[in-house]
């Protein structure tokens, strides 16, 4: 995929991965970032206009200390559309960025008409608790994040020589600065009230979820439903928290489906 | 040389293969395992100790916090604090610290303090600590990313709320307060001597430079690995163009002192091995949240090796290993003599927090170790730093007329004044 710099209003720059053509969509990442390869987005690629921007924090430009807060984040999403001169792209965010693309579609609903939503952080259930994603070391990371933890292990460190010291060093650099930021908004516990504006998502509204996902258990997709007045909900077998990885054409074909 | 007793307070009944059974020490220990009933015997036994410390000629006697730990009980060093304020007369108290980010508002910390400095005649050494990962984000909730930010916003309200004498509004990002007045406010002017338990991190070296802040490493690893990072420390200060005064730093240090170097290991080496074998273990899950340390911190590298090792170290350290490698300092008097003047030089500092509690030990063991250390250590030790004698920058500055439990006044009349009216 194309890659081009943008600067918001703010004055954050932020870079963004371009491809397609069709109706705008924008893709807001999760707490991992953007992989090297990303297989959904080439695929949603082949019927929209995709953007899919870097978030602060979570690539090589600076800025992330501007950001603090839900509203914070939540508003940066809308300066990036506004940079891009996008008008009513259709939201797309999986997990850290579906719990954002749930507060812009909140925030600013008049500008909305479809979104999707990836296994969204930002609610919480007191009968389904979420694990401690903080407090995992990045062996126990990938039981919880993929439904066949061997290869998902695979996919997380792919490219990454541990015996090579700088090399670890500057994973260990970008992994603080990606949780870090993600922190802001999932730390202690990932609910920034969601709940209490969600009555404003005017627009229609799918859920996906992988029916194996470990971090955010399939139950929160009811949950979600029951917020937002028009909610329908995709599950995908075979998937567990990063469906974008693990079943990405499956994923690509239920996102086409209610997007088109 | 200033010899400060401290007791971390550890529960001395973490079962045989505790390690296998439990993940952590910390944070999600089940809290089943503590005995209120037998919590009040340790507790006395401690606070005891730390009073017999003072009767021994100790400068100071230390208290921190901690939460959710089974080596350390006291989530408020305050209340620890409290009780000895009233029972010591002259020993410094050492509270090192209180997790400023971690009360809302933090002025509850300035009023805590000022409260104990005015209780204590002037005895208050002020810590604060960023906190460990495990007391600050996981058990008190606080964002990582955002816990350093807040913390120097409360370090300077603190300090403002000391030094003001008319009320003043505050307007933090962290904190809004319209009316900040403090009632009562320290009898140390402007402020008690402030101390900053570090880890390693590079800002908090500088800052505590500039500042003119102690910089007291604290750690378990002891001074042979301790030596980088008050290297690091004395760095900044003399890039700051700062007298290179070893009061400027605080050393903690395992101590245990016996007739000789055999008996030492024979009395303590147990209670020093399960304070490192059990009371160390924690999840490593709970020590790094993405966030809590700064990039260029982790760029420095110095402190991942000395976390990373130490963690899945200290499962398996033997007693020889302990003493060779300086996480411990045992043996007889000439022993600890010798190799504390090592450690004091080696590190160039004016006070050592002496670990002579640890673990397990039970009490006699822990008062026969610092007895001896009392006596025939501390004494050949207080003049190691000729060039700086009288340097109490970092001392504290007892108001000497205070009320003292060992004095009676005539016609058990307690006023202060008048009895300093009479001195005069």
């Amino acid at each position: 995929m194309a890659e081009r710099s943008i600067e918001t209003r703010r004055g954050i720059k932020c870079r963004v991965r371009e491809a397609g053509r069709g109706e705008p969509l924008l893709f807001l990442h999760g707490a991992g970032g953007l992989f090297a390869s990303e297989p959904l987005l080439d695929a949603l690629a082949e019927r929209f206009h995709v953007f899919a921007p870097t978030w602060p924090g979570f690539g090589a430009e600076a800025g992330e200390e501007a950001l603090e807060d839900m509203l914070d984040f939540t508003l940066h999403g809308w300066d990036v559309v506004e940079a891009l001169g996008l008008v009513r792209p259709l939201l797309v965010g999986h997990s850290l960025g579906g719990m954002i693309a749930a507060e812009m579609a909140a925030v600013n609903n008049a500008s909305v008409e479809k979104l999707a939503l990836i296994a969204p952080a930002g609610v919480w259930l007191d009968a389904h608790p979420i694990p401690d994603m903080f407090a995992m070391t990045p062996f126990e990371l990938p039981g919880y994040l993929f439904a066949d933890a061997k290869a998902g292990e695979a996919l997380l460190t792919s490219g990454l020589d541990m015996k090579n010291n700088e090399a670890l060093k500057n994973f260990m650099v970008a992994n603080s600065r990606r949780l870090g930021t993600a922190g802001k908004l999932l730390f202690p516990i990932p609910n920034r009230r969601f709940s209490k504006r969600a009555y404003r998502v005017s627009a229609k509204t799918l859920i996906c979820w992988g029916n194996q996902d470990r971090l955010i258990p399939p139950v929160y997709a009811e949950a979600w439903q029951r917020l937002i007045s028009q909610a329908e909900i995709a599950r995908i077998e075979g998937a567990g928290h990063m469906i974008t990885l693990e079943k990405p054409a499956e994923l690509a074909a239920a996102l086409a489906k209610f997007l088109a | 040389m200033k010899f400060t007793f401290f007791n971390l307070m550890p529960w001395p009944h973490l079962p045989d293969g505790f390690r296998e059974k439990h993940r952590s020490v910390w944070v999600d220990l089940p809290n089943a395992m503590y005995d209120p009933l037998e919590g009040n015997r340790v507790y006395h036994e401690y606070m005891d100790q730390l009073e017999y410390a003072e009767s021994l000629g100790f400068d100071g006697i230390g208290v921190n916090e901690h939460h959710q730990n089974g080596y350390g009980l006291m989530p408020s060093p305050n209340i620890i604090a409290a009780g000895l304020a009233r029972r010591t007369s002259r020993a410094a108290i050492a509270v090192i610290g209180n997790s400023i980010a971690l009360y809302n508002p933090p002025i509850r910390v300035a009023e805590e303090f000022a409260m104990l400095d005015v209780i204590s005649g002037g005895r208050l050494l002020a810590g604060f600590p960023v906190g460990t990962p495990m007391d600050t984000n996981f058990c008190y909730g606080q964002i990582p990313a955002l816990t350093r930010d807040k913390y120097y916003e409360a370090h300077d309200l603190i300090m403002r709320a000391w030094r003001e004498r008319e009320p003043f509004a505050f307007d933090g990002k962290y904190t809004q307060l319209r009316h900040v007045n403090l009632w009562p406010r320290p009898i140390q002017q402007p402020h008690p001597p402030i101390y900053i338990p570090g880890g390693g991190s590079v800002e908090t070296w500088e800052w505590c430079a500039r500042m003119d802040y102690n910089y007291s490493y604290l750690s378990f690893g002891g001074y042979l690995a301790g030596q980088a990072m008050l290297e690091g420390f004395y760095e900044h200060v003399a890039k700051l163009n700062k007298d290179e005064s070893p009061y400027r730093s605080a050393f903690a240090q395992v101590i245990a002192v016996a007739d000789t170097d055999q008996e030492a290991e024979e009395l303590y080496a147990e209670h020093i091995l399960y304070f490192f074998n059990r009371c160390l273990h924690v999840y490593p899950g709970f020590s790094d949240p993405p966030g809590y340390r700064t990039i260029k911190t982790i760029q420095g590298g110095k402190l991942d090796q000395l976390r990373a090792e130490a963690q899945r170290e200290y499962a398996t350290l033997t007693w020889k290993n302990l003493v060779e490698r300086g996480f411990v300092i045992a043996g007889s008097p000439a022993t600890v003599r010798e190799r504390c003047e090592d450690m004091i030089k080696r590190l160039h500092v004016g006070h050592i927090f002496c670990l002579l509690q640890s673990g397990n030990m039970p009490d006699w063991k822990t008062r026969k170790s610092t007895k001896l250390f009392a006596e025939k250590v501390m004494p050949h030790l207080r003049d190691l730093w000729p060039d700086w004698k009288g340097d109490d920058r970092w001392w504290c500055k007892p108001y000497d007329a205070r009320v003292r439990p060992e004095e009676t006044f005539p016609g058990g009349e307690r006023d202060v004044r008048a009895h300093a009216a009479r001195k005069v």
